[in-house]
């Protein structure tokens, strides 16, 4: 089966910035992908190279097997954009901004109210969108991008602004869209989101990707030592220290090992019984980002 | 609906739901409109007051003898003769006029030249009709003097045309400009280039929603100045003002487009914007007659578009000139939106980047 987007050695620069270096990736029918990396990265330009608004200095794009440049009208219809919370009409109603956004498409009244349902806002329809939270707007701002029922949506930074609810509200609903069979290409910056959401992500840094994956096999691959903590004064560090080869560290609050063998640890510390406020923590894809780039991840 | 068609709804009702933009296109040129007009009403038919002390024959007989007379003095009576000139110096009477026999006695302030030459010039003829009378014998010359201009063209002739070019210009102005560099912010541009629309669609989705507004403009202000308070009198040609505010709103429009184009945030489009109308409304003939205007100033306003705009509407509008006499503006209005269009296309940017 051919991939949904297909891009091959991307470059594009603007004046002495280089800003895309040379990318190459593939997006696979029904993926969730995930453009990771801090901003200035390059996530956005490749995306709107992608998505045909701008020409690529070299390298070739090709998007459900058609070139993206020059704009083509017969892909238009087969994607789906959401760019910002305030892409929107000023001084329009919830229901007439997408009422108007699915009359571009030749969609219909109906499909757009259905829209409304399908993200939640059937009880804002009739509000300003000015006057919608961050949260109302930027699901009425995906639910105008999924109007005309794309194949493919592009997603830029969408929980940017939210509040931590908020962004879980919208992952939920990010959820069920990709459920749905459609393929999602996600640009961002937050490592959490990347790792909860997506099928596969490519991290990106100065134009370039530098590692792309399945979250999971990423941190895998980094075979960092788990993080075992528990509270302190159950266990001394002399005792725990005994149960593995790691590092062992106690703050007063809790007690800490780092180890590669977390089911002999956890054994013992169960035979101790030790286990009052026990915490597993793995690596992150920030620990990745950090091993791969030396530095600590700053969105 | 078509894409046209749903882009232009959702662009009527921004506008109509946007508050600024209503008192500035349409709420504010009215309310100049009511004031000039008020101020300016009756200035071309001045009226004189005058106080008289007891009776004074012959003005009695003058407007026994010519009603139209009351029309132009207005005759108030004082109980002496003091008080009558006080209220001279005060300014509330014109003129106070006495009868000793057969001498009239006109006292009269300086204060107000004109009012003091036509207190003298009309008391003057009215006695020498009087003495002409007294002779017997038919006047053998007589004068027949009137304006050149429709007689009718009273301030509200000059003021309509001149406030609604003025409240066009800064409607389509502001408007275009307003909305290129507000939908380049918020990306609503990069996003309607990402839905399978022309950019034609949207660019006469945008013209035609103007030209809709200028025609409502054009409405609310025939409707105020035709009020009989003001009494506007259309001349024949009138209706030629409608393709001359289609013409000026696609000219200021590529004003506005351009501003869009070159300033980065709203604000920087509100000001380059004022200072391009503000100016244009004082050196273009809206705000000042160019009739009335110094000569720099009517140099000035041939390189002003709205020049041709407001001295277009005038002609067809109040001087009674044919239908023809506008073709001139449409054309220089017209070229003018072709030059700055070109510019604005050339200095056009979706993005911010």
């Amino acid at each position: 089966m051919p991939a949904t987007i297909n891009v091959r050695d991307l470059r594009k620069s603007y004046g002495d910035v280089v800003a895309v270096d040379g990318v190459s990736f593939e997006v696979r029918e029904g993926e969730f992908f995930g453009i990771l990396g801090p901003n200035g990265a390059g996530k956005t330009t490749t995306l709107e190279i992608i998505e045909g608004l701008r020409k690529p200095d070299s390298g070739e794009v090709r998007v459900l097997g058609l070139p993206a440049w020059p704009r083509n009208g017969s892909l238009l219809p087969k994607i789906g954009v959401q760019l910002q919370a305030s892409s929107f009409f000023e001084r329009l109603s919830a229901r007439e901004q997408i009422r108007t956004f699915a009359s571009l498409y030749g969609a219909g009244a109906r499909q757009a109210d259905e829209m409304l349902e399908t993200v939640g806002l059937t009880d804002q329809a009739g509000q300003r969108t000015e006057k919608l939270s961050g949260g109302q707007a930027q699901r009425l701002s995906i639910a105008c991008a999924l109007v005309h029922d794309p194949e493919l949506l592009f997603l830029d930074e969408p929980t940017g602004a939210l509040d931590p609810q908020a962004r879980r509200n919208l992952w939920d609903l990010l959820r069920k869209i990709s459920k749905s069979g459609r393929t999602v290409v996600l640009t961002t910056h937050h490592m959490d989101e990347a790792e909860s959401l997506c099928d596969r992500v490519a991290i990106m840094d100065d134009g370039k990707i530098l590692k792309a994956g399945p979250p999971a096999a990423l941190v895998r691959e980094l075979d960092q030592p788990l993080r075992i903590s528990v509270e302190s004064g159950l266990i001394s560090a002399d005792q725990a220290a005994g149960l593995t080869s790691g590092a062992v560290s106690d703050d007063g609050v809790s007690l800490s090992i780092a180890t590669s063998e977390p089911g002999q640890v956890l054994a013992g510390l169960a035979r101790a019984d030790a286990l009052t406020g026990l915490r597993v923590t793995g690596a992150t894809l920030e620990d990745v980002f950090l091993s791969l780039t030396g530095r600590e991840y700053r969105a | 609906m078509t894409g046209f068609t749903s882009l232009s709804r959702a662009m009527f009702l921004g506008f109509v739901r946007d508050r600024a933009a209503l008192i500035f296109s349409i709420l504010l040129p009215v309310l100049f409109l009511l004031f000039f007009g008020s101020i300016y009403k009756n200035s071309s038919a001045p009226k004189i007051n005058l106080v008289t002390v007891g009776q004074v024959q012959l003005l009695t007989q003058a407007r026994q003898a010519d009603p139209g007379l009351a029309k132009v003095l207005a005759i108030t009576h004082a109980r002496s003769e003091s008080a009558a000139l006080a209220s001279v110096r005060k300014g509330d009477d014109d003129a106070a006029v006495l009868e000793h026999g057969d001498r009239v006695i006109v006292r009269y302030s300086i204060a107000d030249q004109t009012k003091a030459g036509l207190v003298n010039s009309v008391l003057g003829s009215i006695v020498q009709a009087a003495n002409q009378a007294a002779s017997g014998k038919a006047p053998r010359f007589t004068l027949a003097a009137s304006q050149v201009e429709d007689k009718s063209l009273k301030p509200i002739q000059y003021f309509t045309p001149g406030l609604l070019g003025w409240a066009l210009a800064s409607g389509a102005t502001f408007g275009a400009a307003i909305t290129l560099v507000s939908w380049r912010q918020n990306k609503l541009l990069r996003r309607l280039r990402l839905a399978p629309i022309g950019t034609g669609s949207i660019v006469a989705a945008r013209i035609w929603i103007a030209v809709a507004i200028g025609l409502i403009q054009l409405a609310v202000f025939l409707a105020i100045a035709k009020l009989p308070y003001f009494g506007l009198q259309l001349t024949a040609a009138w209706w030629m003002a409608i393709p001359l505010v289609v013409c000026g709103i696609l000219a200021f429009m590529s004003i506005g487009l351009l501003v869009g184009a070159i300033a980065k945030t709203q604000q920087a489009a509100t000001s380059i914007a004022n200072l391009i109308i503000l100016p244009m409304a004082f050196l273009g003939g809206a705000f000042i007659p160019l009739d009335f205007a110094p000569d720099w100033v009517r140099q000035a306003s041939y390189a002003m578009p709205l020049r041709y705009l407001v001295t277009g509407m005038q002609d067809v509008m109040a001087r009674g000139e044919g239908p023809t006499a506008a073709l001139p503006a449409i054309g220089i209005l017209l070229a003018f939106t072709v030059i700055v269009s070109l510019i604005a296309v050339r200095m056009f940017r979706w993005d911010d980047v």
